[in-house]
């Protein structure tokens, strides 16, 4: 009992130094952000990889979520007569909640560990020492980049995300369980508002920001070998995990 | 040019540098030698700032260098090229992108200039048509004879090189050492060498300088290590098992 106490002490604290640390590193790179020379090169590749190669992931997350969400929410609705609600069901919870939640979830798996890795492997063999013996800012070159990849290809992938939820639900309501398609439309329209798409789209930036910042972080300040790297890797896609989460209902509350 | 004054560091427990005094001259040679795990790749780090002490100074032309500020420090780091022991190759680059890094990161100069200057430091390691590789793709002396000619694109004023020989034939160890003398004699290039490569140390060193125990037990020229009669230099110098040091 007093061993698990105490091991739990030990892991909080660690987990308050790191985000002390994390605060410090997001203070750098948002100061060298804006500090010539800018380098639009590094900038885009990381937009490549965050972005363009999480879509596939995206695409099909988005769409089968949409799929069942009209599934269950078609099940619910039926037994008050609601089922011309299914449509603002699924474009609403897409929007405002599942859109960004899951992009922010399935791109720190795949995105995030990763960025984490390449980083970590670059501190264990020295590469980040050599870049700051080149007179390069590491923190400028390596982290700044993936930051703002983050910031601004999560929103997008989370529009895309809420976009083929919208076309799955509308499959299986419409083509799958016979409601009738104008009604559909109509009432998805008349519910959702564009202060929803909004929250959705806030929110999935805060997303951006943790994901990459976190596994920065995590790959950034790796050590131990082979070994740090891996567990670089799963910590930051735990630590941005629970962050998405936690975060993601702190601003639901104050969005509301 | 470079004076290091009673450097003291510690990782945990273990006293790696326990107060090192050493005087490295302007457009000299000097090699540190000493047993593996002695500290000498962390004295050389802490000469490019990657570390800082517990205690003591490093002073650059008269200015502490263990105190400098972040961004004055970056542009003292303009002078100086260094090698890793283990290469520090960025892997996702490939050699010519290696080797033109600094290049393109502090010149204005335009990508084919950058390929003419990379294929010259290549061509001064012994690498030719190896440009387009990729690290992961090299043998282990390979690797490092590109981080050679990385360290030395800019030709910097001084440059610290770690075991700059290990992995290599000695054919390839004697054009690094030809290497290491041509441009000492024609940029007067201050080196820091690490090596236990003791041809390579008798041909090139102006200075040597024995790291043990986490400090500098002897130092002086080829001539004058070679007749100091210290046991625990003179066991290392000729490599033997028995004596004063213990390998248990
Ligand atoms: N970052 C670090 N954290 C903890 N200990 C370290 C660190 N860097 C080096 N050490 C320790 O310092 C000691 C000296 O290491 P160093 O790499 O300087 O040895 P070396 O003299 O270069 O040896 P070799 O000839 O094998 O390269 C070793 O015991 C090593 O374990
Ligand atoms: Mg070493």
């Amino acid at each position: 009992m007093k061993a698990y106490l105490e091991s739990l002490g030990k892991s909080s604290e660690q987990f308050i130094d790191g985000m002390g640390k994390m605060a410090i590193m997001l203070f750098k790179a948002m100061m060298y952000a804006f500090a010539p020379p800018i380098k639009l090169r590094n900038i885009f590749k990381q937009m490549e990889f965050v972005g363009v190669q999480s879509l596939f992931v995206v695409i099909l997350t988005g769409s089968f979520t949409g799929m069942v969400l009209a599934l269950q929410s078609y099940n619910a609705l039926k037994r008050f007569g609601a089922e011309s609600l299914v449509g603002p069901t699924v474009a609403l919870s897409m929007a405002r909640e599942l859109g960004p939640v899951l992009t922010g979830l399935m791109v720190t798996g795949r995105a995030g560990s990763a960025m984490a890795t390449e980083l970590g492997t670059m501190r264990v063999t020295e590469q980040i020492d050599a870049l700051f013996t080149m007179a390069v800012n590491p923190i400028k070159y390596l982290v700044v980049p993936r930051i703002l990849a983050g910031i601004c290809m999560f929103p997008l992938l989370t529009i895309i995300t809420d976009f083929v939820g919208v076309i799955g639900g509308y499959f299986v309501g419409v083509k799958l369980l016979g409601i009738n398609p104008g009604i559909y439309i109509g009432r998805t329209i008349d519910f959702v508002q564009v202060d929803d798409i909004f929250t959705g789209i806030t929110k999935s930036i805060v997303f951006g920001l943790i994901t990459t910042l976190v596994a920065s972080y995590n790959g950034f300040y790796t050590s131990g070998g082979a070994e740090g790297v891996g567990r670089a890797a799963t910590s930051s896609v735990v630590m941005a995990s629970v962050l998405i989460l936690v975060s993601d209902y702190l601003m639901s509350s104050f969005m509301a | 040019m470079i004076k290091i004054i009673n450097l003291k560091k510690a990782f945990g427990p273990k006293q790696v540098l326990d107060g090192v005094n050493l005087e490295i001259e302007k457009g000299k040679i000097t090699v540190i030698i000493g047993r593996s795990g002695e500290g000498k790749s962390v004295l050389l780090k802490h000469i490019i700032g990657l570390l800082k002490p517990d205690e003591g100074k490093i002073l650059l032309d008269g200015q502490d260098i263990t105190a400098m500020s972040e961004r004055d420090f970056s542009e003292v780091l303009k002078r100086f090229g260094m090698l890793f022991q283990g290469a520090a190759l960025f892997d996702s680059m490939s050699v010519a992108g290696n080797v033109g890094f600094a290049l393109k990161e502090h010149t204005d100069m335009n990508d084919e200039d950058i390929l003419k200057i990379v294929r010259e430091k290549l061509n001064r390691v012994g690498l030719a048509n190896v440009e387009d590789m990729m690290p992961a793709d090299l043998s282990g002396g390979m690797k490092k004879r590109v981080g050679l000619a990385r360290a030395i694109v800019m030709d910097p004023e001084i440059v610290l090189f770690d075991e700059p020989t290990t992995g290599l034939d000695p054919i390839m160890s004697d054009s690094i050492a030809d290497l290491v003398l041509d441009t000492q004699r024609a940029l007067k290039t201050t080196y820091i060498l690490i090596t236990h490569d003791i041809p390579f140390t008798y041909k090139i060193a102006d200075k040597i300088a024995m790291l043990h125990e986490g400090r500098i037990i002897e130092e002086g020229t080829v001539e004058e290590m070679k007749a100091n009669q210290n046991p625990i230099l003179r066991q290392f110098l000729e490599g033997r098992a028995e004596g004063p040091i213990k390998v248990y």
